[in-house]
């Protein structure tokens, strides 16, 4: 198993570098880092090239990204060049940014494979039922529903309950606006209170469309299991139907969604992008916006790089998850 | 039950295969043939009750986003109305901010986003059929390349670089459409290759090289009629999955850019005023909704209607 990881780690890495160094000229092609500056009353020609040195654009493409990627292993992710970031470091921006999303996506994601494994084994067992009816059609509905639509309106339903809550004297609950702030300060029971009001409505927002998909998956893979033939075998020797389903078909029919929820970790990323910008959070959604808005190419390749170690990462962890599981697997 | 090795394929039906020994009236034999499978596949697709429900309402929703303008008293263009005028017979959605009628825009949004959709769904699917039945028959090399560029476009998040390319050329909805599109053909790829690794191996194929058919030949008139029913569910569920990501895009900003615009851009613009003034939102978000929905059920009617193990609708 573990030469199985090091293998496809070594095989990811000449993918990350041509993936890196398209992403490097695709950025650089964006556009000029100094014409704001150019465009500035007062400057002249030395500070533009002071600049454009101290940037590094002013030498061939190669050597641009020879010189970014080497200093980018080393920890140095350069600095932001946007206007009113006071050249803010790349990597701390990024990584604060990720942790964010970070947060919010693996909230989202445990809650949509609890939720969706649950009520995809209730719909598989009572197959055809009005509960299975009832399901299937939610999943559909969710599918075709984009999440940033989904976000707006439970925030506006987060705002009026806010204000019922205000009418009845209470305080405000839910935050449809904003991450969590001041850390773990105060009684156990505020930072829950906050902390609930906060993540509730984006982590819904967000799982919604996860939920359908698992739900689907979950419910297809324990019929299947259902129907097999060591199931029927367990069934023939007199087992319980709670000790059949949980012990013998649910445990076999998790498998698959499993890895599929790892899998699917990229487009909830990109989910989540939507959520935050609906909900004001400054994840790496605010990051990517305004790193495209302002032509800030350090900070786009910081974020671009890190999402794609974070896909091929979790590829990984799906294909390790799988071998895991179902022993019939074995890893080469 | 003939067949359960390719299960989303109409079946082992060569059709080309027999035309190729009756040299002379070879085509018009073919022709008749391949109508007899059309007829059993549109047969089932009528049939299905849910399929043909959804296919209206997007019929409807088509006719009213490309021909409603055209009845519709107000222009897209024409702000002369007051700003935030709630629903009235006059503007049955209100206006926008600038003075808009919500009604009109949502039609010209509706006739964008559909156009979108429908040039990813067709370049991404012309690309994907392309490449992955190229790998899947020609093997070694070209597999090989066209596979590990797969993994490349799949661990590239397509939203930033969407963003980057629609930002350094231009917002205009093709180009919006063009760069989606090369973000969508992966999955097509992958089934194409997988059918056409299976379909190469047949006894027809193998006639029809030994008759000298060239690789284009063998890909076109042979392999991708006997895949046709994939390519077309798949086909389908893209147009659904494109105008989510057009949405998504242009919602955070990076997609569509004004003057051209599109649901996403509607939804963005209009938002904030989703506790005050509900119908700006409502109106938009409902319009992408029954899009997807019909479509995904229309994709579903399809797979049922091209599978020849299904027994839910009689042909």
């Amino acid at each position: 198993m573990i030469r199985y990881i090091i293998r496809r780690l070594l095989i990811s890495i000449p993918i990350l570098l041509v993936g890196t160094f398209l992403s490097f000229v695709l950025v650089a092609s964006l556009g000029d880092p100094l014409s704001e500056l150019r465009a500035k009353p007062g400057v002249t020609e030395a500070d533009v090239q002071a600049l454009a040195q101290s940037l590094g654009v002013d030498k061939p493409i190669l050597v641009r990204y020879w010189d970014w990627l080497t200093s980018f292993v080393q920890g140095d992710w350069g600095t932001s060049v946007a206007l009113g970031q006071a050249r803010a470091d790349v990597y701390t921006v990024v990584t604060d940014a990720l942790w964010v999303t970070a947060q919010l996506v693996i909230f989202a994601q445990l809650l949509a494979l609890v939720l969706g494994v649950a009520v995809g084994v209730l719909a598989a067992v009572r197959q055809y039922s009005i509960f299975d009816y009832t399901a299937t059609s939610l999943a559909f509905l969710a599918f075709s529903m984009p999440v940033f639509c989904v976000a707006i309106i439970l925030k506006s339903y987060g705002i009026q309950f806010n204000n019922l809550l205000t009418s009845m004297g209470a305080d405000r609950w839910l935050t449809t606006a904003g991450p969590p702030t001041g850390g773990f300060s105060g009684g156990f029971g505020e930072v829950i209170f906050k902390y609930s009001g906060t993540f509730l409505l984006p982590t819904l927002s967000l799982m919604l469309i996860s939920f359908a998909a698992y739900s689907r998956f979950q419910r297809a893979s324990m019929l299947e299991t259902l129907h097999s033939d060591y199931v029927r075998t367990a069934r023939a020797k007199g087992l319980s139907q709670g000790r059949v389903i949980f012990r013998h078909a649910f445990r076999n029919a998790l498998i698959p969604v499993v890895t599929l929820a790892a899998l699917n970790v990229g487009q909830v990323f990109t989910g989540a992008i939507m959520t935050e910008q609906v909900f004001g959070w400054n994840g790496m959604g605010s990051v990517l916006v305004s790193a495209v808005r302002q032509y800030d190419p350090n900070m786009l390749m910081g974020w671009l790089v890190v999402v794609a170690i974070s896909v091929v990462v979790f590829n990984l962890v799906a294909d390790v998850l799988y071998a895991y599981l179902d022993p019939r697997i074995r890893l080469g | 039950m003939a067949d359960v090795t390719t299960p989303t394929t109409p079946g082992p039906r060569p059709a080309s295969a027999t035309a190729a020994g009756r040299a002379g009236s070879g085509h018009e034999f073919d022709s008749a043939k391949t109508r007899t499978q059309g007829q059993i596949v549109l047969r089932r697709f009528l049939r299905h009750r849910l399929a043909m429900t959804s296919f209206a309402v997007l019929v409807l929703l088509v006719l009213f986003a490309f021909a409603g303008p055209l009845f519709w008293s107000f222009s897209y263009e024409d702000s002369s109305s007051g700003s935030y005028l709630a629903p009235s017979g006059a503007h049955p959605l209100g206006t926008t901010e600038v003075g808009k009628d919500m009604l009109a825009l949502l039609m010209r949004g509706t006739q964008y986003s559909i156009e979108i959709a429908l040039v990813v769904s067709l370049l991404a699917t012309a690309m994907g059929v392309v490449l992955g039945a190229l790998a899947g028959y020609l093997r070694g090399f070209v597999d090989a390349t066209v596979m590990r560029l797969v993994d490349l476009l799949l661990i590239l998040p397509y939203i930033a670089v969407a963003a980057i390319i629609i930002r350094t050329v231009s917002g205009s909805w093709y180009m919006v459409a063009l760069v989606l599109a090369l973000f969508h053909w992966m999955q097509i790829a992958r089934i194409t290759r997988a059918e056409t690794l299976s379909l190469a191996q047949r006894e027809f194929v193998e006639a029809a090289r030994a008759c000298g058919a060239g690789t284009w030949r063998i890909i076109f008139k042979h392999l991708v009629p006997n895949m046709i029913g994939s390519i077309t569910v798949n086909a389908t569920l893209t147009v659904a999955t494109a105008v989510l990501a057009e949405a998504g895009l242009s919602f955070i900003g990076l997609g569509v850019q004004l003057p051209d615009t599109s649901l996403g851009v509607i939804v963005s613009e209009n938002y904030p005023q989703v506790v005050q003034r509900p119908w700006l939102f409502w109106g938009p978000f409902l319009v992408i909704v029954l899009i997807s929905l019909t479509i995904n059920f229309i994709g579903d009617g399809l797979r049922d209607a091209f599978d020849p193990r299904q027994t839910k609708v009689r042909a």
